[in-house]
């Protein structure tokens, strides 16, 4: 097995695992929307808590939801271990002056920030909703009926239209589309790039999509809170209401 | 001393095949028990390297720069000729043979480059199969390109950077041969002396350019692969670290210094713009296809425009000299190199010159811009027009380029026989360093050639020859010779930081360039000639008495680096006026103004000079001894050059 | 003596230069001034003038790394205010002229910095890392003597141009120098690529790769996250295309080849 660690240890192999898990994360933020932008239908929240019950309950997306962690789990890791091979490999002395911003763009050279800001967002973001549906936890779900399924589901969009009401955690996931914007905006195309996916026919193409992708998916990520807080017709259920507001300010966790 | 070329018996053509079944081999199981050194890793010292280690031999090879890719052969720009006939049109072997002997102005050895034409496309193949990215066809077959003047189109080229891409296909080979142990690679390395141990060359003393340290090395022969000496001009297009002082230690050690004062001048290179000047650039001699050279046909117009009175576009057409043109219609602007230099060199000194310092003659594209329009110009010499706007802040499209004339390639070099070896046994030139091939006057494309030939293709052949005659048993610095020399070094070393004087290496050396470029340059005449020799000495005694350097010899110290590098261009400089003084001719690079027809061209005396001049030292301050070697023309006719 | 533009004003400016005595100790800015800079100067005649200066005054003049001053050498190394061989794009230091700079400016100067450049003296770094990696694959195993005939493999023209392209690497280290995380990936992968494009490359295409990637990782570079700094400061512009095909011969070889190590 030793070639195979020694590939996977290598600066071009570390980089792999950075591009073939960051590009499936691209995937999974597609699908992530896509369920999203359901709570904007005025259903009150039944197409989404629908298809949270399906992403909840599915065997294929179950056991991709554990891919998709482990995923998460090698992306933060070797980018956290990149970053400190690369800070070593710079030396121990600084340059006086560097202009490095006029040989590259800002998010090119920031993706370890960018990252950890990411990361800290989404630990809030996967104690609020994630925790909660899938492991019962913080008082877990409230049971509502939904169309089409003869089973009670998870009232999650009340999680979800409760906690958009809060200013400070709406401004917090707003902002944090930015910096996913620009984690996405070098990120998409370099993915491509480590790959070996670099062609003159193709990759003007590459660049553009990722330049249109990182845009497009972040800003309709932080349109969703900002609609649901603005607009009066997202309510969630107020039993379930009260209890997500509690236990944002309560749980220690989240101090 | 009896000079003996050693060249084989019987017909050209055959001559080196003979020869290589002739010379001893060395058993392949004894080819590890010998060590060679060799100086310097440019195309003819990284290549033999390579070449020597690949046949089993222990290499040691030095280099002064950080790695062994940055020798001056990097920055030959035209290409490198062979005869091999891809274009059918009419080269061959023997074509190649004849016009380097022609060019060479009938100064060459005709069995050492016949040899050259031969191995010339041996090159080829070995560089191709290297991965040198020469440049194709459409077809995928190598392309070609006619240069110099020659009538066939046999220059191999990689865009403007045909001696960078075979410098790196040798620097490969090179570095294949250090990952499998065979060569030990010295970098920022840099000989100060040889060491000859009974009679016969076994070691180097070097320094280490980063510590100081004075280190001695032992082989069973040495290598010098260490380049020309036109720095000895302070500025030439050489690069600033080129220098003679292996060629010139081993010089003093027994080695014969041959032709030195035949030395090339290029004419189409970027003028000095002003006292700081540290090094000159060339420009591809291509640019006179298209461009027309000229003057303002009056001294006082050249006045006006030097100030800043007039422009150019001021200056009308009749009152431009396009002298190239009207003295010479048949050849025009594309006489040789050596004719368009002094020409040039001519306006200036007749106050007809441009450009702020007048030492420079105008070369212009406005008629080639006007007929086939400026896209066409950008085509074809674009990348030479943007270098030539980087370097002067000019726009060539807009306005004529300046061009002069710098010295460019040195002929003259150590002394080699046949084997490539010099009058000290088992010391080796090869490359620029020595002065076999090139006669009085090298053709363009022809020193990567040369570079690589004896490095591939001659010395792992001929220094077998010499090894096979020695016995295989280790070489080590315990004799006493090797102490001796590395006090003489430590003590030259010690003497240059303690004379605490206060001009500068710099200082000396532009004083030095100053008196060669005016009694040496593109014309010499013998009162010139004395007056700049007592001036050189003058020199000479103000540096070993009024030299600053400051530091320790124990660091990184480049400027006492420099100062070692002056001193001995500063006796070399001599040396080259001495010769530049007997040879009372005309010939190739050297141009002595009592010697030329009545329309001025140069004028040999084959009767008294075909020979080569092989100087031998003969202690400090002593008049060098001249030695001959008749040259024989068995082949070739020898007849004038003429481009009227 | 007046240059190509007898207008052209001299100017004076102040130099902060790195000073530093070997690699074992710790170097500092120090500040100069120089006078009367012609624009026609190079950067590296600036620095000539700096140094005539200092060894006049006795004091030691500063060391940096330079040699054909024509852009083809790849000695040259300087960090110009903040930038791999100073403001000008596709340009080596030793091609920088004063013209780019005005009366009055400060010019800070520093050496490569990168943990596998040790710094020799002031200005002058290390770069033998670079040969290594070339040692350790960047060659066609085949010895002197017995090639075919060089017009035995027809290559396309458009991939003897390719290759040509990546070959023109001069190996200044600016890519390393500018890089965020020290990587010296555009400079090995101009070399893989050249070599990978080419049929004679062929044969050793994948243990080239390998062993060259090995050794760079070695040498204590760190990893390329295609910033894009090293391409943007490459005076000879090599392509980050080339650092994707190396990355491609790099997953290649690393899949299919029988070396189990």
């Amino acid at each position: 097995m030793s070639w195979i660690t020694k590939t996977f240890s290598s600066s071009i192999g570390r980089k792999l695992i950075m591009a073939v898990t960051g590009l499936f994360l691209c995937s999974f933020l597609v699908v992530h929307l896509l369920i999203n932008l359901q709570m904007l239908r005025h259903d009150g929240g039944a197409s989404f808590n629908f298809w949270a019950e399906f992403m909840g309950t599915n065997p294929v997306i179950r056991f991709m939801e554990i891919v998709l962690m482990l995923g998460l789990l090698a992306h933060i890791y070797q980018g956290l271990a990149l970053a400190v091979k690369n800070k070593k490999a710079r030396g121990g002395q600084a340059y006086v002056v560097n202009h490095s911003e006029q040989n590259s763009q800002w998010a090119s050279r920031n993706m370890a920030l960018l990252g950890t800001l990411l990361l800290i967002f989404l630990i809030v973001h996967l104690m609020n909703f994630w925790i909660r549906s899938r492991f019962d936890a913080m008082g877990g779900l409230a049971e509502v009926r939904v169309p089409n399924l003869d089973h009670p589901v998870g009232d999650l969009y009340s999680v979800a239209a409760a906690s958009f009401k809060i200013p400070w955690y709406v401004a917090l996931y707003a902002l944090s589309q930015i910096a996913l914007g620009y984690h996405l905006w070098h990120g998409f195309r370099s993915g491509f790039q480590t790959l070996g996916l670099n062609h003159r026919k193709y990759t003007p193409a590459i660049y553009l999509t990722g330049y249109g992708f990182s845009v497009i998916v972040s800003a309709l990520f932080a349109v969703i809170p900002l609609v649901m807080f603005f607009s009066e017709a997202y309510q969630p259920r107020p039993a379930t209401g009260n209890t997500v507001e509690q236990s944002l300010t309560t749980e220690p966790a989240l101090r | 001393m009896i000079l003996d070329s050693k060249i084989p018996e019987g017909p050209l053509a055959e001559k080196w095949d003979k020869h290589k079944f002739n010379v001893k081999l060395v058993n392949p199981a004894n080819k590890r028990k010998y060590d060679v050194i060799i100086v310097g890793t440019g195309l003819a010292g990284a290549s033999a390297a390579a070449s020597l280690a690949e046949l089993g031999y222990n290499v040691k090879a030095f280099t002064y720069h950080d790695s062994p890719r940055r020798a001056h052969s990097i920055a030959a720009q035209g290409g490198i000729n062979a005869a091999k006939n891809y274009q059918n049109d009419g080269d061959s072997v023997y074509r190649l043979f004849y016009d380097t002997i022609k060019g060479g102005d009938y100064r060459a050895r005709e069995a050492n480059v016949y040899r050259l034409a031969q191995v010339s496309v041996n090159i080829i193949d070995q560089c191709v199969a290297q991965g040198v990215p020469f440049a194709r066809e459409y077809g995928g077959l190598l392309a070609n390109r006619s240069f110099g003047g020659a009538q066939v189109s046999r220059t191999f080229y990689a865009r403007g950077q045909t001696g960078q891409q075979l410098l790196l296909g040798a620097y490969s080979a090179l570095s294949r041969q250090v990952a499998y142990g065979k060569v030990k690679l010295y970098t920022r390395s840099e000989m100060l002396d040889l060491v000859v141990v009974d009679g016969q060359a076994r070691g180097i003393i070097t320094r280490n350019l980063i510590t100081g340290e004075i280190e001695q090395h032992a082989a069973h022969a040495v290598v010098l692969a260490t380049g020309g000496y036109g720095n000895v001009f302070y500025l030439s297009t050489n690069a600033k670290y080129c220098n003679a002082t292996a060629a010139w230690r081993a010089h003093k050690k027994g080695a014969f210094f041959a032709n030195p004062c035949f030395t090339q001048i290029h004419p189409t290179c970027i003028p000095v713009s002003g006292d700081y000047q540290s090094k000159l650039t060339l420009m591809s001699e291509s640019l006179r296809n298209d461009g027309r050279v000229w003057v303002p046909a009056s001294k006082e117009t050249a006045e006006r425009l030097r100030k800043g009175e007039i422009r150019v576009s001021d200056i009308k057409e009749e009152d431009r000299d396009y002298f190239l043109e009207r003295k010479y219609p048949a050849f025009g602007n594309l006489v040789p190199r050596d004719v368009a230099s002094r020409n040039a060199k001519q306006m200036c000194d007749e106050g007809r010159g441009v450009g702020g310092s007048g030492l420079a003659v105008f070369l212009d594209f406005a008629d080639v811009i006007k007929r086939n329009g400026a896209e066409w110009v950008s085509q074809k010499y674009g990348n030479l027009f943007d270098m030539y706007a980087k370097i002067t802040g000019e726009n060539p499209y807009e306005q004529p380029m300046r061009i002069y004339p710098a010295v460019h390639y040195t002929m003259g070099g150590l002394w080699v026989d046949y084997n490539l070896q010099t009058t000290i046994p088992g010391l080796y030139a090869t490359g620029e360093c020595n002065f076999s091939d090139h006669g009085a006057n090298r053709l363009g494309a022809s020193a990567l050639m040369q570079g690589l030939a004896d490095g591939y293709f001659v010395i792992p052949y001929t220094i077998g020859d010499y090894l096979a005659q020695t016995a295989p048993k280790p070489v080590t610095t315990e004799h006493p010779a090797f102490k001796e020399a590395e006090a003489e070094v430590h003590a030259r070393v010690q003497k240059l930081m303690s004379i605490n004087g206060t001009r500068t290496p710099a200082d000396f050396h532009k004083a030095l360039g100053h008196i060669m470029w005016e009694y040496c340059g593109m014309a010499r005449n013998a009162e010139g000639l004395q007056h700049a020799k007592a001036e050189i000495q003058k020199l000479r005694r103000e540096f070993w008495s009024d030299l600053k350097l400051t530091g320790t010899d124990q660091e990184m110290n480049q400027m006492l680096e420099s100062a070692g590098r002056v001193a001995d261009f500063l006796e070399l400089g001599e040396l080259m006026i001495d010769d530049a003084y007997n040879r009372n001719e005309s010939c190739g690079g050297h141009f002595r103004e009592e010697y030329q027809t009545p329309e001025g061209e140069a004028l040999r005396d084959d009767e008294n000079f075909t020979y080569v001049a092989a100087w031998q030292f003969n202690g400090e301050n002593q008049p060098e001894i001249l030695n001959k070697e008749e040259l024989r023309f068995e082949n070739v006719k020898l007849t004038q050059r003429s481009y009227k | 003596m007046a240059g190509s533009n007898p207008n052209a004003k001299p100017m004076n400016l102040t130099l902060k230069v790195w000073r530093q005595r070997n690699r074992n100790t710790a170097g500092s800015i120090v500040d100069y001034q120089v006078k009367d800079i012609s624009p026609d100067m190079s950067f590296l005649e600036m620095l000539d003038v700096l140094n005539e200066d200092l060894l006049r005054q006795g004091e030691e003049p500063v060391a940096f790394d330079h040699d054909c001053r024509e852009g083809i050498c790849g000695s040259c190394n300087l960090f110009i205010n903040g930038r791999a061989h100073g403001p000008e794009a596709g340009t080596t230091t030793c091609q920088l002229h004063m013209r780019k700079f005005s009366d009055g400016d400060t010019i800070t100067i520093e050496p490569w910095r990168s943990a596998a450049f040790p710094v020799n003296k002031d200005l002058s770094v290390d770069r033998s890392a670079f040969d290594r990696i070339i040692q350790a694959g960047g060659y066609i195993s085949i010895n002197t003597g017995g090639t075919p005939d060089a017009n035995e493999i027809p290559i396309p023209k458009d991939i003897a141009d390719r290759a040509f392209e990546a070959a023109t690497c001069i190996a200044c280290g600016a890519c390393v120098a500018s890089c965020k995380n020290s990587s010296a990936m555009l400079f090995v992968s101009a070399k893989v690529s050249q070599l990978a494009l080419l049929p004679q490359g062929h044969v050793e295409r994948k243990t080239r790769v390998e062993n060259m990637v090995a050794q760079m990782d070695k040498e204590g570079f760190g990893a390329c996250s295609n910033i894009g700094s090293c391409a943007a400061e490459c005076p000879v512009g090599i392509s980050l295309e080339n650092i994707a095909i190396m990355n491609r011969e790099y997953i290649n070889a690393k899949a299919t080849s029988n070396n189990l190590a």
